[in-house]
């Protein structure tokens, strides 16, 4: 085949690396280039140099070292029996568009995945190495995301926790039967013991307290994993489950739902058709309630209707129009736990409220300056001089407090 | 009135001093006034006094003003202080605030020192208006630098001192000189600039200087590598997701002109419907049959029915089970571990988290526990088959933890499927039962544990059984008397089992 061009390559290689939601930089461990002979840094919080107009950002040089491979997965471009455009890097070419982006400051660092060419062995090799010269050739600090080959060897996998701030190995379907079917060359098992591995590792790299020596750093930032919506007819309710058991078992920092998007030359196994992206968003909310709001699966999954989360509302909402006599709640007196269930507070608003009633006793008009959205949580809550009645419990608070929908554009057909 | 002057925008030490002299000499909010040098400040209508001094040293009020205080009651308006402090959240505040582009935020941050004099828990009142208000700059300012951070682009240069980065940037807010020794941390080794309308900032690889402000002009209008940025920009963009509001809401339109990717925007919006429904609409292709012959061999999942011949086979078809539902939600099937002439089978509940996760019997808590105890009652676990009633791990998430669940009868029996196929194949002389489950899947009725441990039973399979607790019961136990009392008395059971080996 003739050599493209560099030019030519990054854009079939990012385009074909697209579809992984992952974009995070944040969660590693805090360090600088201060008396390095290279650059780069991490402070803990990740920073996106760049949007696209599809509203997500650009943290990381996100790229595939290549995007032959040896599988044929259904839902992916990628795919053996797919027609698209193939192209191949070089290590050293990976390397040094990595060093030219990052000195230009476009980028956080590098998310390095891949087909899977020849076999995960070899594949995880070749992305080791690109971590590996990047961090031991060219002393570069910032953050690097190695993409798990679930198959190779686990020493490979331990070499690029070494070198890598976070790894993650994409489950991709939330039912494996699914995988199965749509990905044959797959095996589920296969990948949760992979993580499972890596779980292992982070632990053992984490310095215990009465050890003076500091273990070998292994993936400070954790593993990550994503779930693709709407490919394999998994409900909601089912994804949260599946969600919650990845987190427990695993200590994924983020599960990523990614909904299943048309892709040029698609599978004929596969429906295409616009992704569904407020079923994507509202997945998100239901799992960052899992995360930080002390909600279990099954709790959000009350509110389901068919197992499916309602598109209306958020599943916070959701849970408290399904539970109303939980409410209204005492902002002056009720416990961090229960502020955490009102709709409209955030963790943030809660920790306010909280420490601020230490000294004042809240009106109504001072929750207003802690919180967004006081029309969303005036039903739910008391202060000192608001009581929401018989509000509450209203029959039409649904319709009072869901945002009206936005009228559709008419076809002109 | 009176009126302190400030020596540029971003002045806080000089506006420090000036307001802690007027709080100290009793001026009113409504009465102080603070302009910046040069900033385009007539004086006043109202102002009748010189701009206050700095006071060198400041803290320390004059003596006359000691004197007055000592006249009678502190009188609101017309109080002195001896010298105040403030908290360190007020001044880490106010920092920030003196950052934003505001014409008013040395008022407002006069007001909140002043009321800090009755007030003084006022700055951890957030609800408060003009906490709020100060607090929500801050973050404005914060903000900025954090876009700083995201939205510098450096251009190379050469010079007679050889490669150099220089960028032309426009803050939100006056953050250069405080986000600076980001680029100096993240970049030691390159010598930069970075130029804003409010002064720059250079770094030459030993010291971080400050400059005055700059114009585009000055900075380099082309980079090379950037039509590789703008390629990696738009192929990274996909087409079917279109969310335009979001995108503006993290990358203010104001960022844009200063952004070479940018430029692309309006156009990769415009193609996005257009190629959205093209590829909705192109029917699917043919597989590409050139490399077809490439193809990884499809996975094939062992058997659930499997009977094995040799203990690998076995692993093989615990791996494929689904003969319950627990392979669901657990890593792997755990399999037993141990040597196949083995005389001594032990069987306990369920594989744990950590078992769960290595693919191996008792490598857990309870399974240190049962090594130490095997040790003491001189059995060696490498002479010994170790295995579980049910060889996947049931549990419940737990937020970030799995939580335990023993396992019900049902699945018990669908897993002695597994179980029975170790004992017929190891044939060892003696099984020991750790725990009810296990006394179920061994005994096939659920045994009572406390009254039965420790008692030789016949099993039809020609083999000696026996029940005894689980370790992780020796693990629960809070009273240390009793954990000692039960730990003997499964040393005995132990011992008892060695004997009849």
């Amino acid at each position: 085949m003739a050599q493209i061009d560099l030019r030519r390559k990054l854009s079939v290689l990012a385009d074909a690396a697209k579809y992984d939601a992952s974009c995070a930089s944040s969660g590693s461990s805090k360090r600088d280039s201060t008396g390095g002979k290279g650059m780069g840094s991490t402070e803990g919080m990740g920073i996106c140099h760049a949007y696209t107009p599809d509203g997500r950002c650009v943290s990381l040089l996100k790229i595939l070292l290549t995007n032959f491979c040896i599988y044929d997965c259904a839902y992916c471009i990628n795919r053996v029996s797919s027609n698209v455009e193939r192209a191949r890097f070089s290590v050293q070419e990976v390397v040094d568009l990595t060093l030219n982006f990052y000195k230009r400051n476009y980028i956080e660092g590098l998310f390095l995945s891949s087909g899977i060419i020849r076999s995960g062995d070899y594949t995880m090799e070749q992305l080791v190495l690109v971590a590996k010269t990047l961090r031991e050739v060219h002393d570069f600090r910032g953050y690097i995301h190695l993409k798990l080959i679930p198959e190779a060897d686990p020493k490979l996998v331990e070499a690029a926790g070494l070198y890598a701030d976070r790894l993650s190995a994409n489950i991709e379907l939330p039912r494996d039967e699914a995988l199965a079917r749509l990905a044959p060359q797959k095996d589920v098992s296969v990948i949760k013991k992979a993580m499972g591995q890596v779980r292992l590792k982070v632990e053992e790299a984490r310095p215990q307290k009465r050890e003076k020596a500091r273990p070998p750093r292994f993936a400070p930032g954790g593993q990550s994993t994503q779930l693709i919506i709407g490919a394999d007819g998994a409900p909601d309710t089912e994804i949260l489950d599946r969600s919650a058991s990845l987190y427990g078992g695993y200590g994924l920092r983020r599960v990523y739902y990614s909904a299943f998007s048309p892709i040029p030359d698609a599978s004929s196994s596969l429906p295409l058709a616009k992704p569904p992206l407020m079923r994507e968003h509202r997945l998100y909310q239901a799992d960052w309630l899992m995360r930080f709001y002390g909600f279990s699966a099954p709790e959000i999954g009350e509110a389901a209707t068919g197992g499916m989360l309602d598109l209306a509302v958020d599943p916070k909402l959701a849970w408290a129009l399904n539970r109303r006599e939980q409410f209204p709640v005492d902002v002056n007196l009720a416990p961090r736990e229960m502020l955490l269930r009102v709709p409209g507070l955030g963790v943030k608003s809660v920790d306010k409220i909280v420490s601020v009633r230490r000294y004042r006793t809240l009106r109504l008009e001072d929750v207003a300056r802690l919180t967004r959205s006081l029309d969303k949580v005036r039903p739910f809550i008391t202060t000192l001089d608001w009581t929401p009645g018989g509000l509450t419990d209203a029959a039409d608070l649904r319709a009072r407090v869901a945002p009206v929908a936005e009228p559709q554009q008419l076809s002109l057909f | 009135m009176r009126t302190a002057t400030l020596a540029s925008e971003t002045d806080f030490d000089g506006w420090r001093k000036a307001a802690r002299a007027f709080r100290l000499e009793g001026i009113e909010p409504a009465q102080a006034r603070f302009v910046v040098e040069g900033a385009g400040a007539q004086s006043g209508l109202f102002d009748h006094s010189p701009p206050a001094p700095p006071r060198e040293g400041g803290d320390p009020a004059p003596p006359q003003d000691k004197a007055r205080d000592r006249l009678g009651p502190r009188l609101r308006g017309d109080e002195r202080e001896e010298g105040f402090s403030v908290s360190k959240a007020f001044v880490d505040v106010a920092r920030d605030v003196v950052l934003h582009r505001s014409g008013d935020r040395w008022d407002l941050l006069y007001r909140l020192l002043w009321r800090l004099r009755d007030e003084p828990d006022l700055m951890k009142v957030v609800s408060d208006r003009d906490v709020a208000d100060a607090l929500e700059r801050a973050k404005n300012v914060s903000r900025a630098g954090h876009k700083m951070k995201a939205f510098v682009r450096f251009r190379q240069v050469e010079d007679e001192g050889g490669e150099a980065w220089v960028a032309w940037f426009e803050p939100a807010h006056r953050v250069v000189e405080r986000t600076a020794p980001f680029f100096q941390r993240r970049f030691p080794n390159m010598r930069w600039s970075i130029l804003t309308p409010d002064g720059s900032a250079f770094w030459d690889t030993h010291e971080l200087r400050l400059g005055p402000p700059a114009t585009r002009d000055m900075a380099p209008a082309e980079d090379e590598i950037e039509e590789f940025w703008k390629t990696y920009y738009a192929s990274t963009f996909n087409p079917a997701r279109l969310k335009v509001k979001t995108m503006q809401g993290e990358m203010a339109k104001r960022y844009w002109k200063n952004l070479p990717e940018a430029s692309l925007i309006p156009e990769l919006v415009a193609a996005s419907t257009v190629r959205t429904d093209v590829m909705v609409a192109t029917p699917a292709t043919e597989p590409n049959v050139r490399l077809a012959r490439a193809t990884a061999p499809v996975i094939e999942r062992a058997a659930d029915d499997l009977v094995a011949s040799t203990l690998p086979e076995l692993g093989e078809g615990v791996q494929g089970c689904r003969r319950c539902p627990l392979w669901r939600d657990a890593t792997q099937g755990v399999c037993g571990e141990g040597p196949r002439e083995a005389r001594l089978m032990i069987v306990g509940e369920q594989p744990g988290d950590q078992e769960d996760l290595a693919g191996k019997p008792f490598v857990g808590p309870a399974g240190r526990v049962l090594d130490a105890a095997l040790e003491e009652a001189g059995i060696d676990r490498s002479d010994v088959y170790v295995t579980n009633a049910v060889k996947h791990f049931k549990h419940e998430p737990r937020g970030k933890r799995r939580l335990h669940k023993t396992p019900d009868a049902g699945e018990v029996t669908a897993c002695r499927w597994w179980l029975d196929q170790e004992r017929g194949l190891v044939k060892p002389k003696v099984v020991l039962a750790l725990g009810a489950t296990a006394g179920l899947a061994v005994f096939g009725r659920k045994p009572a544990v406390t009254k039965e441990r420790g008692q030789l039973v016949a099993l039809a399979d020609g083999a000696t059984g026996m029940l005894t607790v689980h370790p992780s019961y020796l693990l629960r136990l809070p009273d240390e008397q009793a954990r000692v009392l039960e730990r003997e008395k499964f040393m005995q059971d132990l011992r008892q089992v060695r004997h009849s080996l």
